[in-house]
Parts: structure tokens; C-alpha cells; sequence
């Protein structure tokens, strides 16, 4: 088994849930908590498994936002897991999930060094390093529907942006979603070969701008008189 | 990178202690320094294990959670710092091996010093080739992923070392024509090691914005990197020194690291040395390499940069 995501960057709208729904679920799950930092201070900060990133991709008229999630590959060949020298960064070999054993890490950092989708951080209280689980303490539990056995960032996003699947099986969701959407991966040349995959944007038929109305003169000098009123 | 004082002072002092120890025990074992006397070998081995003693207790500063350092040593055959830590502490049993037999005979040679020294000599290259095959191998940060760096950790290990060692002479009036001639050699020999990686990290290479976010057919800028404050990836790794520093760091480097001590060092080739010559080429050198190994990592820019804003590293 070679569990992992799928996020289709097509349908993700950016609003940052997965996120949100991860760290309520992690941070009283196996690698919790999740230390916030100054949670209601001026630069509040704190360990996230998973962020979003907003890009935007080609150059006016012909651009587009593309809203950019990433966790934990679970890459095949993960450096992070071959530099831990205490042991606590392993891969399992039953489903390809890469974890840290909180008890073992020493909190060196060199894992973090080593991953190169930034998958790693630092929990400064706790002294540990900590990551995305793809909710291991969710997806095997037997007390949950099947339907829950899923990780969190997949059930709560309101997209549909995110699926979670077995890549070894070809004919799981995930492996279809990748064979028909040409599904990709990120920064393939540093050779980890992660496991999540992304599916690009659709191709779609350009919205024209050239009939946008332009400004009248009377428009102009209101927004600038606005402008100015609010400095 | 974040230069974290830390690691620049583990990496410093231990590698001075490292070069100090090779150097000395070297040219000890290999009949090189007739006139040494025991007291001589013998300070200059406590030094040398003093150095990197005290290089490995500051590395420890840097772990977030010590109590499980020892741990560290499990991983030896994935892990360059597991490999590091290993050898790093069987280097200690047979320095002090070499030095008890030499406090025990005195400093003529025989089979046990022979030995104790040897081994003594290989496992401190072994430690300090693994400390530069640390931020060799990690294929994330392209400054660092290459042949150069376990070469230059080494190189400057022994320069600090021949420094060192061209002070104790000088300290006990022993004949400084041989060691000075020596340290110029290595000196040389690193500089040049240092110039080429200097050249060779200004050729952009590697992932760029494009390949990392996989839109590899248009231009790629960064709308908003998704946090409010910093998180631990831009502490860790956004660090982007000042331009002007870099340079004039660079030129700190080999004018405090390499041409004064080199050119002091010269002065002494022919056997006449006072210990003032001695202390300024040797503060001067340990300035300079603390300013380059701060240079290796602020320098270092790890791809992770590339999802927060940079086009390539
Ligand atoms: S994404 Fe990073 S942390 Fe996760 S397996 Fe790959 S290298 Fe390791
Ligand atoms: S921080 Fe912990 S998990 Fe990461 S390399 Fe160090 S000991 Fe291993």
C-alpha cells in the first residue's frame, strides 16, 4: 500500500479549512499539540502539518490564482527519514507513511534541512520535531463510519479539492483521478519521488476583457476623492 | 540558512581540534619532530581534545530536546550525523591512548604510540569529513550539495590546526622552519579550495518557483505566502543576508583567513618566530574562518525559499 492525497488545483478555492480542520484534529491527536506561539499577541505563529500558498500563475490577460496546499508528500525515497540520525523519522513499510516518534526526536532540525516541500517544523515548546500523519490515528480506527476513516483535511474541505487513496491499487480513486487528469508532481528533479499529487487546472476558455468598461472622467475623480479621504 | 552561532562555533573549534591532532600525531608518529619534547605533544593533544570537546558541547546548544542526543548515534549507516557523533567520541579512547603512552615512554616512538596515533589520526578525518558530508548530502540546498564541501571542512580543519600547531612550537621555542612551511602549503591548498567553491556557488542551478509549483510554462510570482507572522520555515530558512555584507565578509575571509596568517606564516619559514607573529596569525586566522563558516550558512539558500517567494535559489 502507497497511501497519500490527490489536491486538485482546479476546484481549490483557497479558504485555508484543510488547514484549520488539521490542527483541530492533530493537536490532541498521536503528534499533538500543535504549539501556537502568541496566539493573541502581534505576530502569532505556531506549528501547522499544512499550508496554503497563493500563486499567481501566467502574466495578465492571460493569468490565473492558483490556491497551492501542501503537507507531507510521503515521498518514496524521503531524505528526511535516511538523515534522522536518532531514528525517530520513520517510513512505515506497510502503507508508505512517513512519521516522527516524538519520544526518540531530539529536535536537531536536519530532518527539516532535508525535506524540500518545507513539511517539517519545529515544535519550539515541546523540543520536537512534528508533521503530517495523514491522520494515522483516524483512518485505520475501527470505531469510526467508514466514511470518517479518512484524514481530516479530506472530509472538511468544501471543494472537494483533496482525495485520499491508496496509489499502489490502480484502480483507486486517487490512481484514476491522476491517470485522467495527468496528475503531477512537485520538484520531481530533487528525486524524493513524493506520493501526493497534484491535479493541474483545467483548461478553460479565456474570460475576455477587452469590453470592460472603462472609467468616465466623474468615476475617476470620485474614486481618487475617496482615495484621498481615507488617508 | 539560519546561521546559528552554535553550529559556527561547533564546526570551527572542533575542526581546528580535529586539524591540531592530525597534524601533530602525524608528524609525531612519522619521526618529522625530533626536537618535541613530552610536555610539548602532550599540551598540544590536551588543546586539540579541549578544541573539539569543547566544539561538541556547543552543538548540543542547538537541540531542541538533548535528553535524547545520545539516541544520535543509532542511525550509522543512513545517517552523516549519526556517522559524525560515532566517530567524533571513539576518537577520544585512542587519543588518550596516545597521549597515556606517550606520558608513560616519553616521546621516543614504538609500536603502541604508532598505533594509538594512527588510528587516532584516521578517525578524526573520518569525524570531520562526516561533518562536511552533513550539509554535502542534503540535495535541498544546491551551495551545499557538492564534492567542495567535505573538502573544505577538511582543508580548514587542518589549516586551523597547522595554525595552532605553528603556536605551540613557537610557544616552546622549538624549530618552527618545517611546521610553517607546512601550514603555507595547506594554507594555499584551502584557499584555493575556497575561491573555486566561492565561483562555483554563483552559478545559478537547480529548482526554480516554476518547477516547484510545477507551472513550468509561465511565470510564477508568489500573491500571499498563506501566514500572518513568520513560521518555523521562514526562521529557519528565510534568512537573506545583506548583499554588502557577503562581500565584505568575502574579503574578510581570505585577507583575515588566509593572507595574514599566510603571510606571517611566510616570516617564519625560516626558522625565526616570536609568539606575538604566532598569536596574531592565529587570532586573525580563527576570525577569518568563523566569518567564512557564517558565510556557508547564511549563503545557503534551501529550496523551500522557492513556495515563499523566490524564483530560484
Ligand atoms: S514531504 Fe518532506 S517530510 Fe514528507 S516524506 Fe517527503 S521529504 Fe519527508
Ligand atoms: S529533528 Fe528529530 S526527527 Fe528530525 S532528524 Fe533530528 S532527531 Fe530525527
Amino acid at each position: 500500500m502507497r497511501l497519500g492525497l490527490v489536491i486538485d488545483l482546479d476546484t481549490c478555492v483557497g479558504c485555508h479549512g484543510c488547514a484549520v480542520a488539521c490542527k483541530q484534529w492533530n493537536t490532541s491527536g498521536t503528534t499533538g499539540p500543535l504549539t501556537d506561539y502568541r496566539p493573541y499577541g502581534r505576530n502569532p505563529s505556531g506549528v501547522w502539518f499544512n499550508r496554503i500558498r497563493h500563486y499567481e500563475v501566467g502574466d495578465y490577460p492571460n493569468n490565473k490564482t492558483i490556491n497551492f496546499p501542501m503537507s507531507c508528500m510521503h515521498c518514496d525515497d524521503a531524505d528526511c527519514v535516511t538523515v534522522c540520525p536518532t531514528g525517530a523519522s520513520y517510513k512505515r513499510k506497510e502503507d508508505g507513511i512517513v512519521l516522527v516518534d516524538q519520544d526518540k526526536c531530539m529536535g536537531c532540525n536536519y530532518c527539516s534541512w532535508a525535506c524540500p516541500y518545507g513539511a517539517r517544523e519545529l515544535d519550539r515548546e515541546a523540543g520536537v520535531m512534528k508533521k503530517c500523519t495523514l491522520c494515522v490515528d483516524r483512518i485505520y480506527d475501527e470505531t469510526l463510519d467508514e466514511i470518517d476513516r479518512k484524514p481530516a483535511c479530506v472530509i472538511t474541505c468544501p471543494a472537494h479539492a483533496r482525495y485520499f487513496g491508496d496509489f499502489d491499487d490502480p484502480n483507486s480513486e486517487v490512481s484514476q483521478l491522476v491517470r485522467d487528469r495527468a496528475g503531477y508532481k512537485l520538484m520531481p528533479e530533487v528525486g524524493y519521488n513524493p506520493t501526493n499529487t497534484y491535479l493541474p487546472p483545467r483548461l478553460t476558455r479565456p474570460i475576455p476583457t477587452d469590453d470592460v468598461r472603462k472609467d468616465s472622467l466623474m468615476t475617476k475623480v470620485k474614486d481618487w476623492t475617496n482615495k484621498t479621504i481615507t488617508r | 540558512m539560519h546561521p546559528a552561532l552554535s553550529v559556527i562555533i561547533f564546526t570551527v573549534s572542533s575542526g581546528a581540534g580535529y586539524g591540531l591532532l592530525m597534524l601533530l600525531i602525524g608528524l609525531h608518529i612519522f619521526g618529522f619532530l625530533p626536537d618535541m619534547s613530552e610536555n610539548e605533544l602532550l599540551t598540544g593533544g590536551i588543546i586539540g581534545l579541549g578544541l573539539v570537546t569543547f566544539g561538541l558541547m556547543s552543538s548540543t546548544f542547538h537541540l531542541a530536546n538533548p535528553k535524547n542526543a545520545w539516541r544520535a548515534f543509532s542511525r550509522f549507516r543512513t545517517s552523516w550525523l549519526s556517522r559524525e557523533g560515532l566517530f567524533a567520541v571513539l576518537v577520544y579512547p585512542f587519543a588518550l591512548l596516545y597521549l597515556f603512552g606517550i606520558w608513560n615512554s616519553g616521546v621516543e616512538l614504538n609500536a603502541f604510540i604508532q598505533v594509538t596515533g594512527f588510528i587516532t589520526i584516521v578517525l578524526s578525518l573520518l569525524t570531520v569529513f562526516s561533518t562536511g558530508m552533513i550539509y554535502g548530502c542534503l540535495k535541498t540546498i544546491r551551495q551545499w550539495n557538492s564534492a567542495l564541501t567535505p573538502a573544505n571542512y577538511i582543508l580548514l580543519g587542518l589549516a586551523l590546526g597547522a595554525m595552532l600547531l605553528v603556536a605551540l612550537r613557537v610557544s616552546f621555542n622549538g624549530e618552527v622552519g618545517l611546521v610553517a612551511s607546512l601550514t603555507l602549503v595547506v594554507l594555499d591548498i584551502a584557499l584555493i579550495a575556497k575561491a573555486i567553491y566561492y565561483f562555483w556557488i554563483r552559478r545559478v542551478t537547480g529548482p526554480t518557483m516554476n518547477t516547484a509549483t510545477g507551472f513550468t510554462r509561465a511565470n510564477v510570482r508568489l500573491l500571499d505566502v498563506g501566514h500572518t507572522a513568520g513560521t518555523f520555515l521562514t526562521e529557519e530558512f528565510g534568512y537573506i543576508p545583506a548583499q554588502g555584507t557577503v562581500t565584505l565578509f568575502k574579503v574578510l575571509v581570505f585577507v583575515l583567513g588566509f593572507i595574514v596568517p599566510g603571510v606571517i606564516v611566510f616570516g617564519m619559514t625560516g626558522g625565526d618566530a616570536t609568539s606575538a607573529m604566532a598569536w596574531v596569525a592565529l587570532v586573525s586566522a580563527f576570525l577569518g574562518i568563523g566569518l567564512e563558516r557564517w558565510l556557508f550558512f547564511a549563503e545557503a539558500r534551501h529550496v523551500v525559499n522557492l513556495y515563499h517567494g523566490a524564483q530560484n535559489t
